[in-house]
């Protein structure tokens, strides 16, 4: 697949989403907690408690939604400064209780709105970014579709961050990147490649730590060694003192791009 | 963009008959229209006044230098990591060109350093729109990091000035990453205890708004500035949807909560200066 098929195999309406992870892999364990505490609800970010095997867990996704009905009720997962602020909200809860967190990542990017702006997006992100950084408890992100930008990355500061094989994760849209740098929407596919978004590209510049090979609905044993996969990611984490796990966080984010600096 | 960017070839003066009978010869860079009020004025006032129009108040842009100067006691600002220069790391197609071209007027998007302000020693971080819009690359957060870094282990306040237009698109998500790189660095002073004072410029916007501008002790800005996450073009053509007057101006943004106080370039070394001795930060012995 070349890096544009996989930029639309993300954005594939009939892909699985947030919620279906959380169904296969978490089932009726997982409890949906609601809203910010300061505002609303943002529909965009489903967050709950699940338990992973015998473990406790915070899980928070952005969901697009998977049908018209839902997608308009998700906002197409392009969630809202208030979306931001529940997520944080439960990390800060998750690290109260030293439950680790998974993040589940899939939107086009935050909602570049009016009411979003009037609300802060640009605060609300920053936020998340420099909470999460210094959270005191395990945190790991998968990216199951679409990685928008900061809208993607204030779920994303994590201990690693893995990818499903189709997805893919950029500063800008292709379509975006194309219109502003080159004035035609329509060299989107080269502007695809030149960005480097594929979870190959992702891997090899050290941004990310694994890919996952992408299951289906079906795929109940993918689902399985996915779960037997973050369980022992989480757990390995979960032996570190915070001390250790904040400053491996820190040291991840940090290294990412450097060597390529002069002096 | 500096303010020569608003120097018309052709002023109006020169080209009206009695003014060139009457005024020795001026050389055209010399004057300079407000956008605001369309007042033609001559630079040298302008630059006297800090950039800013005589008539209406207008605040143009700043340079670094200008910026630098408008903080930092005399002569007593050093840069640190200056050598530091953006390479092509994703071999994205245009962006040696860029570079090449951006660094006729600078050095970085960011310039960083140590300075007194009012007599305290300081970390002041300068942004440069000269430079590729103040946009964010791999070498400006890796800069910004350090200097939070550094102001940590000297347990010295920051002083960051913003201006930018977002994302370096042709470094990918090596620019994203910056967002939280920075942040990091913020975020590990702060629980340091030390001051973080940000003064935002125009226009600030994108991943800088959603990283180290917004994550100030302090937020500062100047009148007039645009803030936002998603700038007003992107809302407007991606939402279609009509925006308020004033939305996004620093004085709008203050009134929905998330700046401190809007404050005019005139007093904005006195306020800095006054909040750093207010956290306890000294004078330096001379
Ligand atoms: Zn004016």
């Amino acid at each position: 697949m070349t890096a544009y098929e996989k930029v639309m195999a993300a954005r594939d309406a009939k892909k699985l989403t947030a919620v279906d992870y959380i169904a296969h892999m978490f089932g009726d364990s997982f409890i949906e907690l609601h809203g910010d505490r300061r505002f609303a609800d943002d529909k965009a970010i489903v967050a709950g408690l699940a338990m992973l095997y015998d473990t406790p867990l915070t899980v928070i996704g952005i969901e697009k939604g998977r049908n018209t009905k839902e997608r308009m009720e998700r906002n197409f997962g392009q969630a809202q400064p208030e979306g931001y602020r529940k997520a944080l909200r439960l990390m800060k809860q998750a690290e109260k209780f030293r439950r680790p967190v998974l993040c589940l990542v899939d939107t086009s990017g935050a909602y570049p709105g009016i009411g979003a702006e009037e609300r802060g997006q640009g605060q609300a992100i920053a936020e998340n970014l420099m909470e999460m950084m210094t959270l005191k408890t395990p945190v790991l992100t998968i990216l199951i579709g679409e990685g928008g930008s900061g809208g993607a990355l204030a779920l994303a500061v994590s201990d690693e961050v893995w990818m499903m094989e189709n997805a893919v994760y950029s500063v800008i849209s292709p379509e975006g990147c194309a219109s502003i740098l080159w004035k035609d929407s329509s060299k989107a596919p080269e502007a695809a490649e030149a960005l480097k978004m594929t979870a190959q590209d992702l891997f090899n510049l050290g941004v990310v730590e694994r890919i996952i090979r992408q299951p289906k609905a079906e795929d109940a044993a993918m689902f399985e060694s996915l779960k037997m996969l973050i369980s022992r990611t989480l757990e390995k984490n979960l032996s570190l003192t915070p001390e250790e796990l904040t400053n491996q966080r820190y040291q991840r984010f940090r290294k990412i791009g450097t060597a390529h600096l002069q002096t | 963009m500096d303010f020569f960017a608003f120097v018309k070839p052709k002023n109006e003066l020169e080209s009206a008959p009695d003014a060139k009978q009457n005024v020795p010869f001026i050389p055209e860079e010399m004057w300079v229209k407000c956008p605001r009020c369309n007042t033609l004025l001559l630079t040298t006032d302008m630059e006297e006044n800090l950039n800013v129009c005589t008539h209406c108040g207008h605040h143009f842009r700043m340079n670094v230098k200008q910026r630098i100067a408008l903080f930092a006691d005399a002569d007593t600002f050093v840069e640190r990591d200056g050598g530091m220069t953006s390479i092509n790391i994703l071999d994205f197609p245009g962006y040696d060109q860029k570079l090449e071209k951006a660094r006729r007027s600078g050095t970085e998007s960011v310039i960083c350093g140590e300075c007194l302000i009012g007599g305290v020693r300081t970390v002041l971080c300068v942004m440069d729109a000269g430079f590729m819009m103040g946009s964010m690359g791999t070498v400006t957060g890796e800069k910004i990091t350090r200097a939070f870094e550094f102001a940590t282990e000297k347990r010295l306040p920051v002083v960051v000035c913003s201006v930018s237009g977002g994302a370096r698109m042709q470094e990918g998500i090596l620019s994203l990453m910056q967002m939280a790189k920075t942040s990091g660095a913020v975020k590990r002073h702060s629980d340091a205890g030390l001051l973080y004072i940000t003064v935002l410029t125009d226009p600030t916007t994108g991943g800088v708004t959603a990283s180290f501008a917004m994550e100030g002790d302090i937020i500062l800005a100047e009148p007039n500035t645009l803030v936002a996450f998603a700038g007003p073009r992107v809302i407007e053509q991606t939402m279609r949807q009509k925006l308020p007057r004033d939305f996004q101006t620093s004085e709008f943004v203050m009134q929905k909560g998330f700046i401190d106080a809007v404050v005019s370039r005139d007093k904005l070394k006195d306020i800095v200066a006054r909040l750093l001795k207010i956290h306890g930060y000294k004078e330096a012995a001379q």
